[in-house]
């Protein structure tokens, strides 16, 4: 394989690792945006990958799987409300029981279902999502670089890619430009101006929180439905981790989220091309050196040695109204 | 945890809160065994009789105890100090290479002097991992609880890199050191009680156990008995009067995060230097997780924790036999049910608070 196709490959995979990373990195943004601050991406999407491929096993759609989905995250989503906002419990504490509740629920059900150790069965035809053929690709492929560029890394995806692509467009837009996106961002900012100002604290921090447990169920069902063909207990494996960190990274903004999730799929895609090869003058790279740099930045950043990363000021307090 | 403090007297806050709070835990589980077909009261039977019943269970349920107590214990210790530490997991990690470094250079040591100093270097290790986030909190301002999650993340990656590439059996598949040298070996406590005479069923249970109840008795010490423990509780409370009394502030979340920290690493003492006699992957197996259950079940009280630590032992071998009387009921369960107690216990006590609250309220209205 030549250079540029061995980069397109690199590059399509890289984005086809960073799209449950977005969904999960926005999710994270509404929520903490709105000062709820959520660990529990990675509980949610794995309730969400489970909760998809055991409705699309049962009715071979993969769009009632991701309902299905959307639904059972945005559950987990309101319990992880209730107790931050409602309760003015513990967040950080609500998100890590998420997290658990999830991991074993999900292994628990999904091996008391179908008896293969948590998994479901595998999926495969309507039950999955399908790479659709954006227009003008197999004409393009013909022409050098930019061809099989768009053929392979922008074309060929499923739909739930460019659905990702779509949210991080409109989460832009609705916080900079309408007066909810406002209101969001002034909740998580000073909730007690907008408590003054007549605008219920809670339904904006639970609308937001619901809007986090609705990406979080699109980035689970992308796992389940699209990347793999079925659930695997575990199989969120830390991406709700990392997107936390892509939200540090992007310093909780829409546009950068995408580029930073991009990033650390591509980081991703590197290191499982990398494994066992052995370049010239580097020698066996160490592919788990790859693999944490997400989380190694991230550290860094964070201590401000690059830059600095400011979360919203009310974020992980909760509000209670004065008397 | 909640931010609305409701007054209760002492027993209603250390025993009652938690008490119903495991209670929820376990009507939901319940209700999830329900939902899969199995009666939970049958299961519930089965579970106490396999962690309780034969010596051998009561055997496996303290040695998974002891790995409790030490993570729960760490957890504690950084809460009184107002800090999260999730980076049980990490720090119990890195304490496991700590061991296994030292077990694995100093063969020729004794046992009396190689065991000691296995479990020094484990602490040390969970320790100066758990000192990385505690100084970018105190001197960088990054929040303890995301730093602490990247660290988790680190050590693992740490690990796999270790025993993939350096550390490994050569000529092995599966990546872990050699097996450590017999000298190297936390005895077993039927080992020890053998030397007297007396025969016990032979289980995992090694002198750990000790080990992490004296930890307990240490960190009662430390916490309500020393000025250090005052310090500590002090800018848990209320860190304004903390500086004002004088107390630094970050260098208590450095030192308290340290202790932690060691905490999490002498889970590698009972797991790799007690059992498995070698480093391999994953051997916290989310145990550092479970011990945030622990502690705000324990209310990071030694007591509690010991006590919550005895649950989740009997929890852990319980749910081992009854997978294998019922297999639907797999060991996840009691990663559930621990959720379960982290959400009810640590996040939404207000749910059981305030009616609490208003009945002693109405209680002592009505006395005076």
């Amino acid at each position: 394989m030549d250079a540029l196709s061995i980069a397109i490959a690199v590059f399509d995979s890289g984005v086809r690792l960073s799209v449950p990373l977005l969904f999960a990195c926005l999710a994270g943004l509404w929520s903490e945006r709105s000062g709820v601050v959520d660990i529990g991406l990675e509980g949610k999407m794995l309730v969400a990958a489970f909760a998809a491929a055991a409705a699309a096993h049962a009715t071979h759609s993969a769009w009632i799987g991701v309902l299905a989905g959307v639904g059972a995250s945005v559950a987990f989503a309101l319990v992880h409300g209730f107790a931050a906002i409602s309760q003015r419990g513990n967040q950080i504490v609500s998100g890590v029981a998420i997290n658990m509740l999830a991991a074993g629920l999900t292994a628990l059900v999904g091996n008391a279902w179908y008896s293969q150790g948590g998994r479901t069965p595998p999926l495969d035809g309507a039950a999955r999502f399908q790479p659709v053929t954006l227009p003008g690709a197999e004409a393009a492929r013909g022409v050098p670089v930019i061809g099989p560029l768009y053929a392979d890394v922008l074309s060929s995806h499923t739909v739930l890619v460019y659905g990702a692509l779509l949210a991080t467009l409109l989460t832009a837009v609705a916080l900079k430009r309408t007066r909810f996106g406002l209101r969001i961002r002034a909740v998580g900012e000073n909730p007690a101006a907008v408590d003054t100002a007549g605008v219920s604290v809670a339904a904006l921090r639970y609308a937001a929180v619901i809007i986090a447990g609705v990406l979080c169920g699109f980035g689970g069902a992308y796992l389940s439905l699209a990347q793999a063909a079925g659930f695997l207990p575990g199989m969120t494996a830390g991406k709700g981790f990392i997107a936390l960190a892509a939200l540090i990274f992007a310093k909780w903004r829409a546009w950068p989220a995408l580029g930073a999730c991009f990033l650390f799929g591509l980081l991703d895609a590197i290191s499982i091309r990398l494994q066992g090869v052995s370049l010239p003058w580097v020698g066996l790279v160490p592919v788990q050196a790859i693999q944490a740099l997400p989380y190694a930045l991230t550290v860094v950043l964070l201590a401000g040695f690059i830059g600095r990363a400011i979360p919203p000021r009310a974020s992980g307090l909760p509000y209670v109204k004065e008397r | 945890m909640s931010a609305a403090p409701i007054e209760l007297p002492r027993w209603a806050d250390y025993v009652l809160v938690p008490a119903l709070a495991v209670a929820a835990a376990f009507v939901i589980a319940g209700l999830v065994v329900l939902a899969i077909g199995e009666n939970p009261l049958e299961s519930t039977a089965i579970l106490l009789r396999g962690a309780l019943a034969t010596g051998e269970g009561v055997g496996f349920t303290l040695y998974y105890a002891t790995n409790f107590i030490f993570t729960g214990l760490a957890v504690a210790v950084a809460f009184h100090a107002g800090l999260f530490n999730i980076g049980g997991e990490g720090q119990a990690t890195l304490g496991g290479l700590g061991a296994a470094l030292v077990c694995l250079q100093f063969e020729s040591l004794p046992g009396w002097l190689l065991v000691p100093l296995g479990a020094l270097s484990a602490a040390a290790f969970g320790a100066l991992w758990a000192l990385v986030p505690g100084y970018l909190q105190a001197k960088r301002g990054s929040h303890i609880v995301i730093t602490t999650i990247m660290f988790n993340m680190l050590a693992s990656a740490l690990l796999v890199y270790l025993l993939v590439n350096v550390m490994g059996r050569p000529g092995s598949m599966s990546p872990e050191t050699r097996t450590f040298v017999p000298a190297a070996h936390v005895p077993f406590l039927h080992e020890i009680l053998a030397r007297f005479g007396v025969v016990i069923p032979t289980t995992p249970l090694n002198g750990s156990f000790v080990l992490a109840l004296a930890a307990a008795f240490g960190v009662w010490l430390l916490i309500w008995r020393t000025r250090l423990g005052y310090a500590i509780r002090t800018v848990g409370a209320n860190p304004s009067a903390a500086v004002y009394a004088g107390i630094s502030i970050s260098r208590i979340t450095m030192i308290a995060m340290m202790i932690s920290g060691g905490l999490a690493g002498l889970l590698a003492v009972n797991e790799i230097m007690g059992v498995q006699d070698r480093l391999l992957l994953e051997f916290t197996g989310g145990y550092g997780f479970i011990g945030i259950a622990v502690a705000l079940m324990g209310r990071s009280h030694p007591v509690g924790i010991v006590l919550a630590s005895l649950l989740f032992g009997v929890l852990y071998q319980g749910g081992t036999e009854l997978a294998f009387d019922k297999p639907a009921i797999t060991r996840d369960m009691i990663v559930t049910i621990s959720g379960l107690v982290i959400l009810f216990a640590g996040a939404l006590d207000g749910v059981f608070r305030a009616p609490l609250g208003r009945f002693f309220a109405s209680r002592r209205r009505g006395d005076a």
